[in-house]
């Protein structure tokens, strides 16, 4: 306990020098704009900004990047309130109650609620974070290939099991993220793989941040110029009038929430360490419950606070808890982290269970900057909200290009090879005509970034046991591991047969 | 919508089959002392792809999906020629990457956006259209030191060498 907080301390310590104070400032304020524009969430921001962070050294680096990543958690609400488009998938829950509180003329009140429950899940889920992260490292310390394995069968069972979509077009999107992450060079004989049509721009391997900026970038993008001419190219906006006075009487009705804003929290923090659910799942189900425990439930849908403040406090607190499977597993939680993941592994910080003792600095100079990123960006979200009001009022036409641009120059800067800027544009427009058959594509990019670390943990693990597929369960962390992902990947197959049992014994009765 | 579920699914299980032979140039059964080949990963991931494909379209056939079961059309005339425009767009501009350079390239797509599908007055496609290079070449070339294409020979020759004099 001394020793977290002594250890915290140092955190603080890096995290307050004044280059990375001003990153997290920078940092905050860039998200919170990415994350309220329509279409463009935190992974979107991470993923197009992460190629500007090799200027500076690694801790401030992902200290930038986590910041844009709190930053956009808190604006993602922004357009969802004002618009009605989510800004992120993340807040797609918020739209529920955001949006008809914004018609009845209260947006700056769903503006306000959203700020200060993200500050509340922030808040909580750091402390949770602080404080559990150092066991579970020590835990994840015995983790060898087969474990590994195990915990990415786990991440991709979640993803079928717990998400709501389409299940083979779920597998089929984990599948092709973990093809594309194997062309290249094979890793362990070295020969050339899947290099089609001889292009020698595939040697190199296909880059994530070219899959994630095509599906997130171009293919969001693409999907939003539809949106906006479906709409006869008019943006819906929302009167709303920001006062001193109304500002008081927001948050002291806010202060009737509390209840609310906990259980988001908590089960946003939970949710969020789950491998690959991540913060969408998180702040539907906090939806759900809160409607669930409210006393007036039917007034849900119609514009309630709470129905704010549960998804909004449920994201922020899952946004922190997916970073603790990344920095002590090196299992990202959500596609986010799974791009911060992807930077860490570029700036040479191999995540996992090593990196606490081997890179303390960096780690607890991060948590410390959660805390910061917390606090700066509930004082810069409120302070911008008259600004937002402005900005959301830049035509799109204004914004696209800019946006396109950043994407475009994006995809080139890593690899600095134009092979990967057709490959960009390439699965951005096939990212859009799949999104258009609900084929869900997070997994897609959560898998490219798994790939190179699940197939030569299959592999050596397959070498320790001379081919024997029960290594996975005879070990002491990997089976429990193992068995979870199993129930929850055969989870949706024995939904039918759970219900025609339930169904028998009710016809019984 | 239904026609395009059954085409996307066909057009999939194909390109599975086609990663599946692809991923067979490497051996993919296992290897005494080396473990499993170094084709067998994907090749059975594609097979599992193929998998999916073929449940998508039983699923098609069944009608058990929202997008197979909706009359809808996938991309009707003014969707298509909306987002035809962008994609075509962008295409061409990093086409124009190889002749006239990133740097000759914004500003032209920046002119195309703004000022042909935005509808925008031209001083703010003007504005757009100095910003964008200008603001890239000295976060990029200049701060990052990651030199974005410049196009023909010529063209980093006669403009570019006298900036990096100036700048770097």
């Amino acid at each position: 306990m001394v020793e977290i907080i002594t250890l915290l301390w140092n955190g603080f310590a890096i995290a307050f020098e004044p280059v990375n104070l001003m990153l997290i400032i920078g940092g905050c304020t860039v998200g919170l704009f990415i994350g309220a524009m329509p279409g463009l969430g935190s992974v979107n921001g991470v993923a197009i900004l992460l190629p500007l962070t090799f200027l500076v050294p690694p801790t401030g680096a992902i200290m930038f990047l986590a910041a844009i990543y709190y930053g956009a958690m808190y604006g993602g609400a922004i357009s969802s309130i004002m618009l009605g488009i989510p800004g992120a998938s993340t807040a797609v829950a918020t739209t529920f109650d955001g949006r008809p509180l914004a018609k009845l003329g209260m947006a700056d009140k769903a503006l306000t609620a959203a700020a200060v429950a993200s500050f509340v899940g922030g808040s909580i889920s750091v402390l949770l974070f602080t404080f559990l992260a150092p066991p579970l490292a020590h835990v994840a310390l015995r983790f060898g290939a087969p474990e590994e394995f195990s915990l990415m069968m786990l991440a991709f069972a979640t993803f079928i099991g717990l998400g709501g979509d389409d299940i083979p077009k779920t597998i089929f999107s984990i599948c092709i993220g973990l093809v594309l992450a194997a062309v290249g060079l094979d890793i362990i004989s070295g020969e050339p793989r899947l290099v089609f049509g001889n292009i020698t721009g595939f040697l190199h391997g296909i880059n994530f941040l070219v899959l994630a900026i095509g599906i997130y970038g171009i293919g969001e993008m693409l999907w939003t110029v539809e949106e906006h001419y479906k709409a006869g190219g008019k943006s819906m906006m929302s009167d709303a009038v920001i006062t001193v006075q109304r500002t008081m009487a927001n948050l002291k009705e806010l202060l009737g929430t509390w209840k609310t804003a906990l259980m988001g929290s908590f089960l946003g923090y939970f949710v969020g360490i789950l491998p690959a659910a991540g913060a969408t799942p998180g702040s539907l189900m906090a939806y759900g419950i809160a409607k669930q425990i409210s006393h007036e439930p039917e007034k849900f849908g119609k514009g309630a606070v709470e129905g704010v403040v549960a998804p909004e406090s449920a994201n922020n607190a899952a946004s922190t808890g997916s970073m603790l499977p990344m920095l002590t597993l090196g299992i990202p939680g959500s596609p986010t982290t799974a791009i911060l993941l992807g930077g860490m592994v570029i700036w040479g910080l191999e995540p996992g269970p090593r990196l606490f003792t081997d890179h303390a600095d960096f780690v607890w100079g991060l948590i410390a900057s959660l805390y910061a990123a917390n606090f700066f960006a509930v004082i810069i979200n409120i302070a911008f909200i008259p600004a937002f009001i402005w900005v959301l009022k830049l035509p799109f036409t204004l914004l696209a290009p800019i946006i396109f641009v950043l994407c475009l120059i994006g995809g080139y800067a890593p690899t600095q090879d134009m092979h990967d800027v057709w490959l960009m544009i390439i699965f951005g427009i096939v990212g859009y005509l799949m999104r258009k058959l609900d084929y869900p594509l997070a997994p897609a990019v959560l898998a490219i970034v798994l790939g190179p670390l699940a197939e030569p943990a299959l592999r050596q693990s397959l070498l320790i046991s001379s081919g024997e597929f029960s290594i996975f369960f005879t070990r002491v962390y990997s089976a429990p591991i193992m068995i979870c992902a199993l129930i929850l990947l055969f989870l949706p197959l024995l939904k039918p047969v759970i219900r025609l049992v339930g169904g028998r014994k009710t016809a019984r009765r | 919508m239904r026609k395009a579920e059954f085409v996307m699914a066909a057009v999939m299980g194909i390109f599975s089959l086609y990663l599946m032979w692809k991923s067979a140039e490497l051996p993919v059964g296992w290897i005494p002392e080396e473990g499993p080949g170094g084709g067998a990963w994907p090749f059975w991931l594609s097979a599992v792809m193929l998998i999916c494909c073929v449940l998508i379209l039983i699923n098609w056939y069944r009608r058990k999906t929202p997008p197979s079961q909706s009359d809808e059309v996938y991309m009707d005339r003014g969707t298509t020629v909306a987002v035809g425009l962008v994609a075509g767009s962008l295409i061409v501009t990093v086409a124009l990457f190889y002749v006239i350079g990133v740097y000759g390239a914004l500003p032209l797509f920046m002119i195309f956006y703004v000022r042909y599908l935005g509808r925008h007055s031209w001083p703010a496609t003007a504005a757009m259209a100095a910003i964008a290079p200008v603001a890239t070449f000295f976060f990029f070339d200049i701060a990052l030191k990651i030199t974005l294409p410049k196009g023909l020979p010529i063209i980093e020759e006669t403009i570019f060498y006298p900036l990096y004099k100036i700048f770097l």
